[in-house]
C-alpha cells in the first residue's frame, strides 16, 4: 500500500469535503469537480478496504491527540461495508445526476454537486467516528445537506417536506446530543470504545437510551416516527430521492447499532429492545400496506422504504443476546441490498417521470414496451425487494429467517414471509400493467439520457450481483474494532 | 476445474444466454432470432448427449458449486434422475420451438417472447440440475418470474388477470418452500441430494421434520397443481398454446412435480418419509387430486381448459409413484413424468393448431374436425388414447407399473382410484374424439386460414406428429435396452439401495 490506513481513512472524508468547496467556488464547473472527486472517492474507499483487509482495524488520531480530547476515527469491518455501500450507490448517483441536471439547469447544477459531495464526505465522515459526539456532528452535517438536497426542486411540496424534515431532523438530534450528555454526565467519556467499558446499568444509562434511541428513531424514520419520510422522499428530485432512501437514513440506524452493541448492551434485558422489535414489526406491515395503496410510483417506493427500514430493528434483541456475528451479518447483508435496490428503484422513477413527465401508477400500462430498460430496471430491484433468489435481498432475509428460526421467534418468521409477499404485491402493482397491451401510442415520451439509464440499470445488477457477494461481505464485516489503545499507539 | 464439472452450467446456460440475447433483436430480425432458437436447443441436445453418456457410466465428475454464504452453495451436479427431466425438457424444448415459431408467425413482441421462453426452459434445466435444496429454490423461483410475462404475453385483462392468480398462488407456494429450506439447513445443515435421503443424522427431530415436509408439499403442490392448490393452473391457459404446451409438459408443473420426487427421494428418503407417516398422506392427496381433476374436466368446454384439468390430474399420477412406497410404483411415477410429458404436449399442441388455423377453441366446435385436419387430429387422438391409458400408447406403461406398484405395497385401493380415473379421462377424451372423426361438420370454421399444401402451418404440423410418433415409440419399445424404462430402473435402484 501506498499510504497508512489511516491516511486513506483521512482522504475519504476530506477528498469530498474539499470537493464540495471547490464545486461551491466554481459553481461552472461543479460538474466536471464532481465527476473527478467521486471517481477518486471510490477509489480511496476501495484502498481504504483493501488496506483493512490486509492490516486489521484502525485507529486514527487525528492531530495527535487521543481519545479524551481529540477526535478518534475508527475503521473495522463494519464501517469498510457501510463506505463502500455508499461509494457504490454514491457513484451510480453522480453518473445518473449528469444527465439528471442538464446544463442549461445552471442553478440547481449549482447547488446539487456541492451539497452531494458535502453530503457523501459527512456520511464518509459519520462511518469512520468512534465517539458520540463525534457522530452527532457527522449527523448534524449529513441532516443539513440532506434536507437542502430536498429542497433543490424547488416545488412547493418540495419545500413543505423538507422543512418538516429540517425540523424532525433537529427535533431528533437535540434529543441524540442530550443523551450524549447524560453519558458524559454519568460515564466521563465519549469515544465508544472507552465507554463499553465504563458504562454500568444505572439512571444515567436508562436516560440516554431512550433519548438517544427515541431521537435516531426520528431521524431513522422507525414507524411510527416515520411520518416526515414518504413527503420528503417522494417529493426531492430523483437522485436525491434514491441517497436519501438508499443512506441517508441508514446513517441513524448505524449510529443506533454501534450504540446498542458497545454503550447501551447492559439494557439488553430490558424492553427496550424487544420494543423495537416490536416496532419493526409494526413498520413493515404499515410501511408495506400503505405502499399497496398509493397512486403515485414515488410515494410507493418511499412507503416501501419505511417497510424495509423495519427489519433492521427486527433482530436488535437477538443481536444483544449472542451469536453476534451471525445477527450483525444478517442486519448489515439487508441494508446494503436494500441500498443497491432501493437507490435503483427510485432513479427508475425518476427515468420514467423523465420520459412521460406521468408517475401515477395507472398510467404506466405498455410502458415495457417504451421504456424497456427502465421497467427492467425496476424488476431487478423489485426482485431483490421482495427477495427472490437470486439477489442480495434474497440472501438477507435467508440470514434473518435463519436467526430467528434459530432463536425460535415464530412471529418474526411470520412477518419476514409476510412481508416478502406484501413487497410482491407492491411491486406487482407497479410491474404488471407495464405488460398490458396498449391502445393508444405514448404521446410525449422523451428519450431518457443514457447516463440516467444505465446508471439505474447498474445498480439494479448490483443488487442481483449481491446475491452472490455474502461471503466476501461477512469476512469483511468480520474484522472487529481494534482493543482500546488509549494515548497514542 | 475440469471441463466436465462445467456442463452442468453449460446446459443452464446454453438457454440463459441466447434467452438474453432475443431480448436486443428487434422485432424484424425474425430469421437471426428463430436461427439462434434452433441453434441454443440443438447445442443443449449435444451437451445432453455427452452428459448422459457420462451419468451412464456412473461418472461423478458432472458438478459445479458456488458458495454464496459460510455453508451455503449453489451447486449444480447430474445425476441419473436430474438427466432423465433434462432430456424430456431438452427434446421438447426443441419441437416447441419449432412449433412457437410458426404459431407466433403473426404476433407482436415476439423477441420478448422468445426471451422469456429460453429463460424459462434455462430454468427449468437449473432446477433439474440443481444438486442441493438452495440451488433448486433458486431455479424454481426464477421460472416462477420468467413464466409470468409469458403467461401475460397477450396484455389483455384476462390475460392481466390470469397472470395475477398465478403470481399469487405461486409466489406464496415459493414462500413455503422458502421457509421449509431455511429451517431445514438450520436443522440439518447444507442439504445435498443423496440417493436414499439425507437427513439420516437429525431424523429424530420428528415434528419439525413434518413441519418442515408439509411446507415442502405447499411450495411444490402449487406449482404441481396439487388438489386443492390448482386454481391458477385454468386460469393460466390465457397463454399462447406453446406457452400452455411448455407449462403443462416440462416446464412448471413438472417443476412441482420433479421438486416432490426429489424431495421424497433424495432429500427425506422414501425410508424416512414412510417412517414419519409422511407418504400416506401424499399419496391420498394425490388419489384426491386424480380423481377431482378429471371429474372438473369433463365439465369444461373450452379445449384448453379441459386439458388444463386433465394435467392436473396426470401430474398427480407422478406424486402417486412416488408415495407408494416401492420400486415398482415408483417407477410408474417415473414412468409417467416423462410420458404425461410427451402426451401433453401433443394434445396442446392440436388445441393449438385448430385454434390457430380453425379458430376453433370448444370442443363443442370440433364436429368433423378430424376430416379437414387428420394429422394433427391423428397426433391429438394418440395422445388422448394414451392419456386414457389404451396400450400400446405409453400412457399404458406407466399405469402398469403405478398399478402393480399399489399391489405391491398393499394398497389394493389405489387400483380402485386408477381405474375409476381411467374411466373418468374416457368420459373427458373420447367425446371429443367421437366428435372429431365421427360427426359432420354443421356450420363453416370461426376463422379458417389457408395453408397451401398442407392442412395447416408446416411448423404447426410437425410437432404434433413428432410427439404422438415418440408416444406410441416409448410405449412400444419401453424396455429395450438402454431405453426409458432401464434409465428409470437405474434411478429407482440406487434410491431403493436394490
Amino acid at each position: 500500500m501506498i499510504f497508512d490506513t489511516t491516511v486513506w481513512m483521512s482522504l475519504v472524508i476530506l477528498l469530498p469535503l474539499a470537493a464540495a468547496i471547490t464545486a461551491f467556488l466554481l459553481p461552472r464547473h461543479a460538474l466536471a469537480i464532481g465527476l473527478t472527486s467521486s471517481g477518486l472517492i471510490v477509489l480511496s474507499v476501495i484502498a481504504l478496504t483493501i488496506s483493512l483487509v490486509d492490516g486489521g482495524a484502525a485507529r486514527d488520531q487525528m492531530g495527535g491527540w487521543g481519545a479524551p480530547l481529540g477526535i478518534d476515527l475508527v475503521a473495522d469491518g463494519l464501517s469498510a461495508v457501510m463506505l463502500l455501500m455508499t461509494a457504490a450507490v454514491g457513484l451510480a448517483i453522480t453518473i445518473y445526476a449528469k444527465g439528471y441536471f442538464p446544463a442549461r439547469d445552471a442553478h440547481k447544477r449549482a447547488f446539487f454537486w456541492p451539497l452531494w459531495l458535502f453530503l457523501w464526505g459527512s456520511l464518509n465522515a459519520l462511518f469512520l467516528s468512534g465517539d458520540i459526539f463525534n457522530l452527532f456532528v457527522t449527523l448534524e452535517l449529513l441532516g443539513l445537506s440532506a434536507v437542502a438536497l430536498t429542497a433543490l426542486v424547488g416545488k412547493p411540496t418540495a419545500v413543505r417536506a423538507a422543512m418538516r424534515y429540517l425540523l424532525v431532523g433537529l427535533a431528533g438530534s437535540m434529543m441524540y446530543l442530550l443523551g450524549v450528555a447524560f453519558v458524559y454526565a454519568g460515564y466521563g467519556a465519549l469515544d465508544i470504545a472507552q465507554l463499553r467499558m465504563l458504562v454500568a446499568d444505572g439512571p444515567p444509562l436508562y436516560a440516554a437510551a431512550t433519548l438517544m434511541t427515541v431521537g435516531l428513531m426520528m431521524k431513522g424514520a422507525l414507524f411510527p416516527l416515520h411520518f416526515w419520510l414518504p413527503p420528503a422522499h417522494a417529493n426531492a428530485a430523483a437522485p436525491v430521492s434514491a441517497l436519501l432512501s438508499a443512506l441517508v437514513v441508514k446513517a441513524p440506524f448505524y449510529i443506533m447499532l454501534r450504540l446498542w452493541m458497545d454503550v447501551l448492551y447492559p439494557l439488553a434485558d430490558t424492553a427496550a429492545p424487544q420494543v423495537l422489535s416490536a416496532l419493526g414489526i409494526a413498520a413493515i406491515l404499515w410501511g408495506s400496506i400503505q405502499a399497496l395503496r398509493q397512486p403515485k410510483f414515488k410515494l410507493l417506493v418511499a412507503y416501501s422504504t419505511v417497510a424495509q427500514l423495519g427489519y433492521l430493528f427486527l433482530l436488535i434483541p437477538a443481536l444483544l443476546a449472542d451469536s453476534r456475528p451471525q445477527v450483525l451479518g444478517a442486519i448489515v447483508s439487508f441494508m446494503v441490498a436494500h441500498a443497491a435496490a432501493k437507490a435503483a428503484a427510485f432513479l427508475s422513477a425518476g427515468n420514467i417521470l423523465h420520459a412521460t413527465g406521468d408517475e401515477q401508477i395507472a398510467s404506466f400500462t405498455g410502458l415495457l414496451r417504451t421504456l424497456p430498460l427502465t421497467v427492467t430496471t425496476f424488476a431487478l430491484a423489485g426482485l431483490s425487494l421482495v427477495a427472490l433468489p437470486p439477489s442480495g435481498g434474497f440472501i438477507a432475509k435467508w440470514l434473518l429467517l435463519d436467526r430467528a428460526l434459530a432463536n425460535g421467534d415464530w412471529w418474526l418468521v411470520v412477518v419476514i414471509i409476510a412481508g416478502g409477499l406484501l413487497a410482491a404485491g407492491y411491486v406487482m402493482r407497479v410491474l404488471g400493467p407495464t405488460f398490458r397491451e396498449r391502445e393508444t401510442k405514448p404521446t410525449n415520451a422523451r428519450a431518457v439520457p443514457r447516463s440516467m439509464a444505465l446508471s439505474a440499470f447498474g445498480l439494479s445488477v448490483l443488487a442481483i450481483i449481491l446475491g452472490f457477494m455474502g461471503v466476501y461481505l461477512l469476512d469483511l464485516l468480520a474484522i472487529e474494532p481494534v482493543s482500546m489503545m488509549v494515548g497514542g499507539g | 476445474m475440469s471441463w466436465e464439472s462445467l456442463l452442468p452450467l453449460a446446459i443452464v446456460l446454453s438457454s440463459f444466454i441466447p434467452g438474453v440475447m432475443i431480448f436486443f433483436f428487434s422485432e424484424k430480425q425474425a430469421g437471426l432470432r428463430t436461427g439462434l432458437n434452433i441453434a441454443a436447443a440443438l447445442v443443449k441436445l449435444v451437451l445432453v448427449a455427452i452428459l448422459i453418456n457420462g451419468v451412464w457410466r456412473g461418472d461423478t465428475l458432472y458438478e459445479l458449486r458456488v458458495s454464496l454464504l459460510p455453508g451455503l452453495d449453489l451447486a449444480l451436479r447430474a445425476d441419473a434422475l436430474s438427466l432423465l427431466f433434462i432430456i424430456l425438457s431438452a427434446t421438447l424444448w426443441l419441437v416447441t420451438t419449432v412449433y412457437a415459431i410458426g404459431y407466433m408467425e403473426h404476433s407482436k413482441n415476439r423477441s420478448q417472447f422468445f426471451g422469456f421462453f429460453s429463460l424459462c426452459v434455462s430454468s427449468t434445466m437449473g432446477i433439474a440440475l440443481a444438486g442441493n435444496l438452495l440451488t433448486f429454490l433458486i431455479f424454481y423461483e426464477m421460472l416462477t418470474i420468467f413464466t409470468y410475462p409469458l403467461v401475460v404475453h397477450n396484455g389483455t385483462d384476462k390475460a392481466m388477470g390470469g397472470g395475477r392468480v398465478y403470481l399469487m398462488y405461486t409466489i406464496t407456494g415459493g414462500a413455503a418452500l422458502l421457509l421449509g429450506v431455511v429451517w431445514l439447513y438450520m436443522l440439518a445443515g447444507q442439504v445435498e441430494f443423496t440417493d436414499g435421503g439425507a437427513l439420516a443424522s437429525v431424523a429424530h427431530h420428528t415434528t419439525p421434520l413434518t413441519i418442515i415436509f408439509f411446507l415442502f408439499i405447499v411450495g411444490l403442490g402449487v406449482k404441481a397443481a396439487l388438489f386443492p392448490m390448482h386454481g391458477w393452473l385454468p386460469r393460466a391457459m390465457v397463454a399462447p398454446a406453446p406457452v400452455s404446451a411448455l407449462l403443462h409438459a416440462v416446464a412448471v408443473v413438472k417443476a412441482g412435480a420433479f421438486g416432490i420426487v426429489r424431495v421424497v427421494n433424495d432429500v427425506f428418503g422414501v425410508t424416512l418419509a414412510q417412517d414419519l407417516n409422511l407418504l400416506q398422506p401424499l399419496l391420498v392427496m394425490a388419489c384426491i387430486t386424480v380423481l377431482v381433476g378429471s371429474m372438473f374436466a369433463i365439465f369444461q368446454d373450452d379445449l384448453k381448459k379441459r386439458l388444463a384439468y386433465s394435467t392436473v390430474s396426470q401430474v398427480s399420477y407422478v406424486v402417486m409413484g412416488v408415495a407408494l412406497f416401492g420400486p415398482i410404483g415408483a417407477t410408474g411415477g417415473l414412468l409417467h413424468l416423462v410420458h404425461q410429458g410427451v402426451m401433453k404436449i401433443t394434445l396442446f399442441f392440436g388445441a393449438g393448431s385448430f385454434a390457430e388455423t380453425l379458430g376453433i377453441y370448444r370442443v363443442s366446435q370440433m364436429n368433423g374436425i378430424g376430416k379437414r385436419m387428420p394429422l394433427t387430429m391423428g397426433a391429438f387422438t394418440i395422445g388422448a388414447l394414451g392419456m386414457i391409458g389404451v396400450p400400446p400408447v405409453a400412457g399404458f406403461i406407466s399405469k402398469w407399473y403405478l398399478g402393480t406398484g399399489a399391489l405391491d405395497a398393499n394398497m389394493d385401493w389405489v387400483i380402485g382410484v386408477l381405474m375409476l380415473s381411467s374411466l373418468l379421462n374416457a368420459m373427458y377424451f373420447l367425446p371429443i374424439l367421437y366428435r372429431a372423426w365421427f360427426m359432420t361438420q354443421q356450420e363453416a370454421w370461426p376463422h379458417e386460414h389457408d395453408f397451401g399444401r398442407f392442412e395447416t402451418h408446416w411448423m404447426l404440423l410437425t410437432p404434433p406428429v413428432v410427439t404422438a410418433v415418440f408416444s406410441i415409440l416409448l410405449g412400444l419399445f419401453a424396455s429395450l435396452p438402454y431405453g426409458l424404462l432401464d434409465w428409470v430402473e437405474l434411478i429407482i435402484s440406487r434410491e431403493y439401495l436394490l
